[in-house]
């Protein structure tokens, strides 16, 4: 690797954060708006989010859902389809651990712990397969499924948590706070520094980036996953049942987000209740193409990205602008970043030219939205053209 | 590519770290003649035009009695809808030292209980709840709720003389959630009228304010000439009534300005005698303990009529009636049996 | 109960019920139908629907005509149009998820404008219920499909409006070409990116419409996230639709139906527990699509960027 490309490879490593700050720099003018000193702002949703351990902590919490959540989102990039139903399936995932966890009480923490996560994660998959069943054998989009299964999914948490699942405790009392009951103490994560909510769930979220890294790259059904994924008209040739692999990949996609709802139950609220998401499943997604949709790229996007949810909270609370504020802010730096990636794909492309290395991550992500194709290549004759001449 | 990522966190980070420095005069704690300080945390907004807007409307009112910032600073996080994020500010309260922090939603109360155990010496008040941990060894937490049937029951009152059909609308968010003021509104209707016909729709949401619209609609179209409703989707709901000129009782913040011509009541939520009595206690050394309950008797639940529209007498006569019938303990505004908390 | 829904009153109110809901659904899904044809996915619909919603009231409540209001949302919607077409035309980042920046951005900004400008949760007059002469006295039709505000009205036109410029003008000529395949588009000389910009601002046009027809014509009342996903909701109708604008039509007729009949149900008291009655737009949806999916067409560039090949 000469200097000039290793410079190059520099500037790509820096432009996310170097977008970031452009973002945050248009920023101001909104902060102007509102009549309040940006460099105190700022300094208060840096120093929030990274300062201290209590920043720190918090930001690794939230990072630990977003990183499990930004797995799941890989796998259905790279297997070709979109999973917007992260929020639904974090939802039935938190219900089913819980209910599993409150149910079986009484089993030993070692069987009951384990049991507890594969409900959650069971469920996850469910949700996120049905998408994947629709698609694959009716050829139902993705996008409608998911996003109605997000809704569906909020009102069945809705009904659950007022009804069979609420807490008996609180019914005895009349008081009826929407929640469950609380899970045994001895399934609940470790804390891992004391009086904060960082827990050992951030350990798993981080092993099981591995593992996805390896089933994606080193296993048959990973190589056949990304196959589908960058073209699945040649993999039909090839002999892979494509069907079959779309399914897989949105029901894995759907059990790492359950995953994650089971670890917000068992890490930070001991129970069910509303409120126990609230947007993981987008944040989730921009934490994934922080990271170029590559699991390992996730671990630290998703810090990232936390930081900055983490920090505009602090930022809110310390020079006091309302939350919608901190809202436009994640949206102009997911805009900005999104953007940059277009210099670092087109110096990619000549980079490739020159020293015939591997593709980095970004240009596979520009594959795959070229595999954004027809599943069908009759159904594309027939398709737009028939439209055409149908009127 | 991981190191990539990698080197771009750490330069991110040491970036951060260089600039964030600048920031770290801790404010003072408690000195004499030093503000009190209140900080609260609320799912929604402080203009939702219903749950956290009451209370922050209080606040700002108690604020203005004390003799405004130099006497009462009061710091907010809204929209903290996801529970993670409101524990982490309940918490970053706690420790710069607040006098007292107010975990606005009910589903708060285990980031209230675990952060109190924490912080022993500072004041934490949740609701709406009537546990204040007492029975678990904590005496640090207030809590507040509002009996909200009580001015159902008097709104439902109010609906029955009003309607010439017979047939009223209750928009509600989710099954079971203000159940107490849906009971009692119904219980009112029946009282006065125990033939009236009294439609429930829920939206299935808190927010969805499209649904809300439209349940208005249907509620008017299948006969309805008085409508209720609550939580901070009711807005849109409201908006039908005034264009259709059918009544609409508010409940939890003052809804007159949405409907001006069709807003005949509203059961306020006032809290702020709860967070006078709060400041109170806490200055005299007494950090919780307590479980505040708004109702009319207390002043904590008052009837606003709108005093821009014209109101038959009689009307205003049983609503008053009403009131002093729930505070002679004359009537109990529930269904079917008094909500135990 | 359950007999009273199938009167000929109820049935009508239902149907009224109907194509009142599907206002905003049908404005914002024929605008991204308009994107999504030129192969540009959009799921920031709900932003941009939020930023319009707040622009139509905002102007209204300075005491502007209600049109002036229509137009404001408009000039904002292009203005968000612009925006993504820059990121996603201009910058090609990945579709998907460019979207969900615009989405967090329009919501982000609308409530902040709103807690600056205004402060407080404010009603205006808003559209009014303008009865068609002559047609709305058709008894039952009449009232189902004339007795409205002018915003539906403008609404259901917009479904052949668009069906014309997609199907038999040139830009929609050209728009199928780019969304079909932009390569043999721009080798016949067609700016792929000049349309794409255009089907974008198109949509972003309508998708403020959108938000204004809740703001302004609906609801007459301005809230943070007032929309509350409904946007989500609208991309997702356009996937029911395949891509057609009578396909959108029918959709957007779907979710409203099943939803004016659930509010209908509980209206009437009939035993259906809520719980249930309020998933069933959601539900109805997929099932029948399910039945129905196999004659998708999709525009075979969709969230591909183009760049020309050197």
């Amino acid at each position: 690797m000469n200097t000039r490309l290793f410079l190059a490879k520099l500037i790509d490593v820096l432009l996310p954060v170097l977008a970031m700050v452009i973002a945050l720099l248009v920023g101001v003018l909104l902060l102007l708006l509102l009549g309040t000193d940006p460099f105190e702002a700022y300094s208060a949703l840096i120093q929030g989010a990274l300062g201290n351990v209590s920043g720190i902590t918090q930001t690794l919490t939230k990072a630990t859902p977003l990183l499990l959540v930004g797995l799941g989102i890989c796998i259905a990039f790279r297997g070709g389809v979109i999973n917007i139903g992260g929020e639904g399936q974090i939802v039935v995932g938190a219900l089913a651990a819980t209910a599993f966890g409150v149910g079986f009480g009484n089993l030993p923490a070692l069987i009951l712990l384990p049991l507890t996560l594969i409900s959650g994660a069971t469920a996850g998959l469910i949700w996120g397969g049905i998408p994947g069943l629709l698609k694959a054998r009716l050829g139902v989009n993705e996008i409608l499924t998911t996003v109605m299964m997000n809704q569906i999914a909020l009102r069945l948490m809705n009904f659950l948590l007022r009804g069979p699942m609420l807490d008996p405790e609180h019914v005895a009392a009349g008081t009826s706070i929407p929640q469950s009951a609380a899970l045994p103490e001895s399934i609940w994560l470790t804390r891992l520094v004391p009086r904060t909510l960082f827990h050992s769930g951030a350990i798993l979220a981080v092993l099981l980036a591995l593992a996805v890294y390896f089933l994606l790259w080193r296993t048959t059904i990973g190589y056949r996953i990304r196959a589908v994924g960058l073209n699945p008209h040649a993999s039909r040739y090839a002999g892979i049942p494509v069907p079959k692999y779309v399914t897989l990949s949105l029901a894995l996609s759907g059990m790492l987000c359950g995953l994650a709802g089971a670890v917000e139950v068992l890490g930070v609220h001991h129970r069910m209740l509303e409120g126990l998401s609230g947007g993981y499943g987008f944040s989730g997604i921009v934490a994934a193409l922080f990271g170029k949709l590559h699991p390992l790229g996730a671990i630290p996007a998703s810090a990232l990205f936390g930081a900055l949810l983490v920090g505009a909270d602090k930022m809110q609370r310390a020079v006091q602008v309302p939350s919608a504020l901190a809202i436009a802010l994640q949206g102009l730096v997911v805009l900005f970043v999104v953007s940059s990636d277009l210099y670092v794909r087109r110096r990619t492309r000549r980079r490739v030219g020159e020293d015939g290395s591997d593709g980095p991550p970004a240009a596979e992500g520009e594959r795959r939205e070229e595999s954004e194709e027809e599943r069908d290549p009759a159904q594309l004759a027939r398709g737009e053209g028939g439209t055409i001449q149908a009127g | 590519m991981l190191r990539r990522i990698r080197i771009s966190l750490l330069i991110f980070l040491l970036l951060l770290a260089g600039c964030g420095r600048s920031n770290q005069d801790d404010e003072e704690v408690d000195a004499e003649g030093a503000p009190f300080r209140v900080a609260i945390v609320m799912p929604s907004s402080t203009t939702d035009i219903a749950w956290s807007q009451s209370m922050f409307d209080s606040l700002t009112a108690v604020q203005a009695e004390m003799g405004g910032e130099d006497a009462l600073k009061i710091a907010y996080s809204e929209g903290m809808f996801r529970v993670t994020d409101a524990s982490a500010a309940i918490r970053d309260y706690a420790a710069e030292g607040y006098d007292l922090v107010i975990a606005h939603g009910a589903q708060y109360g285990n980031s209230v209980f675990e952060v109190a155990t924490d912080f022993t010496d500072t004041s934490f008040a949740w609701g709406t709840s009537s546990d204040t941990g007492a029975d678990r060894g904590i005496n640090n937490v207030f809590a507040y709720g509002a009996v909200a049937n009580e001015g159902g029951y008097v709104n439902g009152v109010v609906a029955a003389m009003l309607s010439e059909n017979d047939v009223i609308g209750v928009i509600g968010p989710v099954a079971g959630d203000a159940k107490l003021y849906i009971d009692g509104f119904v219980r009112g209707v029946t009282v006065v009228k125990p033939d009236a016909q009294v439609n429930i729709s829920y939206t299935g949401s808190f927010s969805d304010t499209t649904l809300a619209a439209e349940a208005a609609h249907v509620h008017i179209q299948a006969g309805a000439d008085v409508l209720t409703g609550s939580a901070q989707q009711v807005v849109g709901a409201i908006g039908v009534a005034n264009e259709n000129g059918v009544a609409w009782l508010g409940t939890q913040s003052d809804q007159i300005s949405l409907g001006p011509d069709v807003v005949v009541t509203n059961q306020i939520y006032n809290w702020a005698n709860v967070i006078a009595d709060m400041i109170a206690k806490i200055e005299a050394g007494e950090l919780g303990g307590t479980a505040y309950r708004l109702t009319f008797e207390n002043d904590g639940l008052r009837l606003e009529f709108n005093e821009s529209i014209e109101i038959d007498d009689a009307v205003k006569e049983a609503a008053r009636a009403a009131i002093e019938d729930i505070k002679s303990g004359a009537v109990d505004p529930v269904l079917i049996e008094e909500d135990d908390e | 109960m359950i007999d009273e829904l199938f009167t000929i009153s109820t049935l009508i109110g239902i149907l009224h019920s109907c194509v009142r809901l599907a206002t905003p659904y049908l404005f914002a899904s024929l605008g991204e139908t308009f994107g999504q044809r030129s192969g540009v996915l959009n799921l920031g619909v709900d932003g941009i629907m939020l930023m319009g919603a707040f622009f139509g009231f905002y102007v209204v409540f300075e005491g502007h005509n209600l049109w002036v209001g229509v137009l404001a949302a408009i000039a904002i919607g292009v203005m968000m149009g612009l925006l993504k077409a820059f990121v996603s035309v201009t910058m090609q980042s990945l579709q998907g998820i460019s979207g969900i920046g615009l989405y967090l951005f329009g919501l982000g900004l609308s409530s902040l404008l709103f807690k600056t400008l205004i402060g407080s949760v404010e009603g205006v007059s808003g559209f009014r219920q303008l009865p068609i002469p002559l047609l709305a006295d058709i008894p039952g039709i009449g009232h189902i499909l004339f007795n409205h505000n002018a915003l539906v009205y403008l609404a259901y036109l917009m479904v052949p409006a668009s069906w014309f410029v997609i199907n038999r003008t040139t830009l929609g000529l050209k728009i199928r070409a780019v969304g079909h395949n932009p390569e043999a588009a721009d080798t016949l000389g067609v700016s792929v990116n000049g349309v794409r910009y255009t089907t974008l601002m198109i949509g972003g046009a309508l998708a403020a419409v959108a938000g204004a027809s809740l703001s302004i014509g609906l609801q007459n009342v301005f809230q943070e996230n007032m929309t509350n996903g409904l946007g989500f909701i609208a991309v997702a109708l356009v996937y029911f639709g395949s891509w057609r604008t009578v396909g959108v039509l029918g959709g957007a007729l779907l979710f409203s139906l099943v939803n004016a009949l659930q509010l209908w149900v509980q209206a009437l008291d009939i035993p259906v527990p809520s719980e249930v009655a309020v998933m069933m737009p959601y539900i109805m949806t997929i099932v029948v699509l399910a039945f129905t999916a196999r004659q998708i067409q999709r525009p075979a560039a969709l969230a591909r960027s183009y760049e020309r090949g050197e």
